[in-house]
């Protein structure tokens, strides 16, 4: 932390300027080469440059790896149950619109779990971020499928290889009414990654990251190879998508124009097969938000409260 | 009564002018298929009744299906209302007076010995005109037996006289019905009038008009030709009362607890709490959240009580179960919560439209691990309206979820009661948004009695990651054997200091005696009703009735130690001893009982039954008399 006289200077400053260490809390217990680091970094960074106040910023999560994340934030947390960090999270934001929103959650937490929560949190459409960690593999009860592992996949439950074809989180979150922002990228790519939380930071309404994420040590081959391989990816790229330095942007080998509000066009782009999409498929900041709904009516007194219940109770008084 | 009609009838006197006859209390039902609006009809009764100054309670009879099939036996849909010149407390045993708008639905009404020898019924005689032969022979049949098994039966051309008012009588007969009974039972015509007009507050002034004019159609009709009408006298009350049923009172004592959010998904019985809620709370600053399922229900709840606001979420037996996982992450956590769990029959999808109190044991433990937490069961309809302020506040003061068990019965009954005088006092504060003191933990317990203070969200230097991980005093994942040992230590002992805050219970009647009567929930005025009768006979017996049932109320080993013999008297399923198989080692308990006999270690008996019906007075009577040995 570090804070700027304001004698110095003329411009109004903020009392106190966060570094991107004041987000941070606990060592990380993942394993090293995990994805999670890198994502728990640049959400530090966000943080530090959305200047969010910890203490008005609640990250919730599930069950899973990913779902320790809370415990590595300086800011308010809440590491609930397998499957049900939706509800906690808009039951916080409903009555709470001055708090920053976060969820974290995992491929099995989001997809399998608690997919009945995904679809309806996608639908209320609340002002949060949610970001999640997809390594396609359940890492914290040790190598089963998960609802995004590949056709053929050996894990501890399908010693043979998995036989269903794996869930698409984003064509499955298109899908959605009241949808309102989708994107994807990688733990491997930081600016890329960077760039898209951000966006989704500034986005007015619930908008859903999926993050391609590495394990290695139950999912090794998955994405080490695309991870070593600049052309593994393909970049949506559109001045309403996520913007990225164009020297960065040459790095891609493969890049496709996307306009983020062509919901047909997004989806034929999550159906990408030979290389992984990044980028931002879907925008529509119009949409309604149930968290408006919830706060329409905050902050009547006590005395108010209690002249209105006197008033109902009159039609059932004798 | 019953002489009454049969006197009138002998004279076989020209009704008009005929005085009334004063009498205690009727016990009147409105049955018919679904749909035809008697449970209108009856409320509307009992809401007149109420207004006029009667001790009142009501009784859904509720099939399972929205439209069982018309004229079916088991598809009898209606309300039973007892009308009192005393406070009434229960719906009593069997009925003086039953209007039917068919005579099938009467069966399965008759086969729960609702009726008895000269129980009046006023039967829709269209029937006997019917086209179709085997509904004429249904009908005269049915008349047949009805006459056999003694009931006085009258039959009322109920569709002849709606329809000189209306094109369609399946529409407003119910008012008609409302007719003719309120001058059975010398209810005031203005008083009548004005709660039609409530009812149909919402629709066109010529429905108001119609049904007006079906009310006094009825009215008229019965005064012409029925040659009996009763009068029953006012209670002497001082107060305001108001009228409403068990889940409104819940609705309303949520509003005055200054709780704000209702986060719920509909459930039979519980749901009609949250559409009272829906009515009115957004003007008492609240919102309703119909979550998408009971599991994000309770877990939204949760969500804005960590944020500050407190939560309700109120459910019934399944939900109960789904929220299980929930709960434990609130005790785990110490989240302050409030869950009303109105009861069903159980197991599974049971009985969901009638009464049982077979969740106690769930509400105690039905989570993994050690999860106490606050249980509350309201007695009467005026407790469910307090009980729900009471358990916010207890919910905050020891940093627990609360549940609040109410029933069936209580839900959809409707009694008078004192109008709450609404007190400030009772209502949730602002959030606190103070700067948390830096050097206080998020779970720093009171090595005494356990209690700690929470930090919420937006309070500066109070920032801790809430898990449901065992944790210690930070609020970090234990990993140190010690901290779980503590941190359950922490949260049993605070039930423990709420306990040494309870008072002893008090008894109804003796302090000592043959027999003690120890009940809970919506049994309390059968059972008080059935001891105080019985001790006017000559027994010792007295009765006990616990409102706190996690912790328990203090003195109950003591109290139990001063009886012969101390019974439970419960609305769920027990083994009886001399049925078959069943061994004093084997038998197995009202859930009450059971959890008695663990707590005293003293052979506490019980009488209990899963027939889907309220508690009756008769029953616990007869129960007492045969303990008793009273003839």
């Amino acid at each position: 932390m570090f804070g700027l006289k304001p004698d110095l200077c003329s411009i109004p400053m903020p009392e106190t300027y966060l570094g991107a260490d004041d987000y941070a809390k606990n060592a990380a217990r993942w394993c090293p080469g995990c994805g999670g680091h890198s994502i728990l970094s640049t959400v530090h960074k966000v943080c530090k440059d959305k200047q969010y106040a910890p203490e008005k910023t609640v990250f919730v999560s599930g069950i899973g790896c990913s779902s320790r994340f809370p415990h590595y934030m300086s800011t308010y947390g809440f590491h609930g149950l397998h499957g049900r960090a939706f509800p906690v999270a808009c039951g916080v934001k409903f009555r709470r619109p001055d708090l920053n929103v976060f969820v974290v959650t995992g491929d099995g937490d989001c997809c399998s779990i608690g997919a009945g929560h995904w679809v309806h949190a996608i639908r209320y459409n609340m002002k949060m971020v949610v970001l999640l960690f997809d390594n396609a593999i359940y890492g914290l009860t040790k190598k089963q499928t998960s609802p995004t592992s590949r056709v053929g996949t050996v894990s501890n439950t399908h010693p043979k290889g998995s036989v269903l074809p794996p869930l698409n989180p984003i064509q499955t979150t298109l899908s959605i009414s009241n949808v309102s922002f989708v994107a994807q990228t990688t733990d491997w790519h930081p600016a890329h990654l960077y760039a898209t939380i951000r966006k989704a930071a500034d986005h007015p309404g619930l908008s859903f990251v999926r993050i391609v994420q590495r394990c290695p040590v139950f999912m090794r081959d998955l994405y080490e190879s695309a991870a070593a391989d600049p052309g593994s990816l393909t970049l949506l790229k559109h001045d309403n998508g996520i913007v990225l330095d164009p020297a960065i942007e040459k790095t891609f080998k493969h890049v496709v124009s996307h306009d983020p509000s062509d919901i047909n066009k997004a989806r034929e782009h999550a159906e990408m097969k030979e290389t992984i999409p990044v980028g931002l498929f879907y925008q529509n900041a119009e949409n309604p938000n149930y968290d408006d709904y919830g706060a329409h009516n905050l902050g009547m007194t006590i005395a108010e409260k209690a002249a209105a219940i006197n008033d109902m109770l009159d039609k059932y008084t004798n | 009564m019953e002489k009454a009609a049969t006197s009138a009838k002998e004279k076989n006197t020209s009704a008009k002018g005929t005085s009334p006859v004063i009498i205690d209390e009727a016990i009147v039902e409105i049955v018919s298929d679904s749909g035809e609006g008697a449970q209108k009809c009856g409320q509307s009764f009992g809401a007149i009744s109420a207004k006029m100054g009667n001790g009142v309670w009501t009784v859904e009879i509720i099939p399972a299906e929205i439209q069982p099939p018309a004229r079916s036996r088991e598809g009898a849909s209606g309300i039973r209302v007892r009308v009192g010149s005393k406070k009434v407390t229960n719906m009593g045993d069997q009925a003086h007076l039953v209007v039917a708008l068919n005579e099938q639905v009467l069966f399965g009404r008759i086969s729960q010995q609702a009726y008895k020898e000269g129980t009046v019924l006023l039967i829709e005689n269209k029937w006997a005109q019917s086209e179709q032969e085997n509904i004429r022979k249904q009908y005269a049949e049915a008349l047949a037996e009805f006459k056999e098994r003694g009931y006085q039966i009258i039959e009322i051309p109920m569709e002849v006289e709606c329809l000189k008012i209306v094109r369609d009588a399946q529409k407003g007969k119910n008012m008609w019905v409302l007719g003719m009974i309120c001058y059975i039972y010398g209810r005031e015509v203005q008083k009548s009038h004005d709660q039609i007009k409530g009812i149909f507050r919402k629709k066109a002034q010529k429905i108001i008009d119609s049904n007006i004019a079906l009310f006094d159609s009825g009215y008229n009709w019965a005064k012409e030709n029925l040659d009996f009408n009763y009068e029953i006298p006012a209670m002497a009350v001082a107060e305001d009362q108001v009228v409403m049923n068990g889940n409104e009172a819940i609705s309303f004592g949520t509003m005055a607890s200054g709780i704000e959010l209702c986060s719920m998904y509909p459930i039979t019985p519980a749901t009609s709490a949250s559409h009272h809620l829906a009515d009115y709370f957004e003007k008492a600053g609240g919102v309703v959240h119909q979550a998408e399922d009971e599991i994000a229900a309770i877990g939204f709840a949760i969500g804005a009580s960590y944020a500050g606001k407190t939560a309700i979420t109120i459910t019934s037996g399944p939900g109960l179960a789904l929220k299980t996982e929930f709960i434990g992450l609130a005790v785990m956590a110490e989240v302050p919560l409030v869950i009303v769990n109105v009861q069903r029959g159980g197991p599974s999808t049971g009985l969901p439209t009638k009464v049982e109190q077979g969740d106690l044991l769930a509400a105690l433990f039905a989570e993994t691990g050690d999860a106490p937490k606050i249980i509350l069961a309201p007695a009467t309809i005026e407790e469910c309206f307090h009980f729900v302020i009471l358990a916010r506040k207890l919910a905050e003061a020891f940093r627990t979820p609360v549940i609040l068990l109410t029933d069936a019965n209580l839900a959809t009954g409707v009694q008078p009661f004192p109008r709450p005088k609404i007190n400030q006092e009772w209502f949730a504060g602002p959030i606190d948004q103070s700067p948390w003191k830096e050097d206080v933990r998020p779970y720093e317990w009171n090595a005494e009695n356990g209690l700690s203070k929470r930090p919420i969200p937006g309070q500066k230097n109070g920032m801790y990651t809430l898990t449901g991980l065992a944790h210690d005093e930070k609020s970090r994942v234990a990993y140190e054997p010690d901290s779980n040992q503590r941190s359950m230590e922490a949260r049993s002992r605070k039930m423990a200091a709420f306990q040494q805050t309870l008072k002893k219970p008090t008894i109804n009647g003796d302090e000592t005696g043959d027999l003690l009567i120890v009940g809970w929930g919506s049994t309390l005025g059968a059972i008080d009703e059935a001891v105080e009768k019985a001790r006017a006979m000559g027994a010792k017996v007295s009765a006990l009735h616990l409102r706190f049932l996690f912790p328990l109320e203090p003195g109950l080993k003591e109290i139990f130690s001063r009886f012969k013999k101390v019974m439970t008297v419960e609305i769920n399923y027990s083994d009886k001893l001399g049925d078959p198989m069943i061994t004093p080692e084997n038998r197995r308990y009202a859930q009450l009982a059971w959890y008695l006999r663990a707590q005293t270690l003293m052979d506490i008996d019980c009488f209990s039954n899963v027939y889907g019906q309220p508690m009756s007075p008769g029953k616990v009577l007869d129960m007492i008399k045969q303990e008793l040995n009273i003839k």
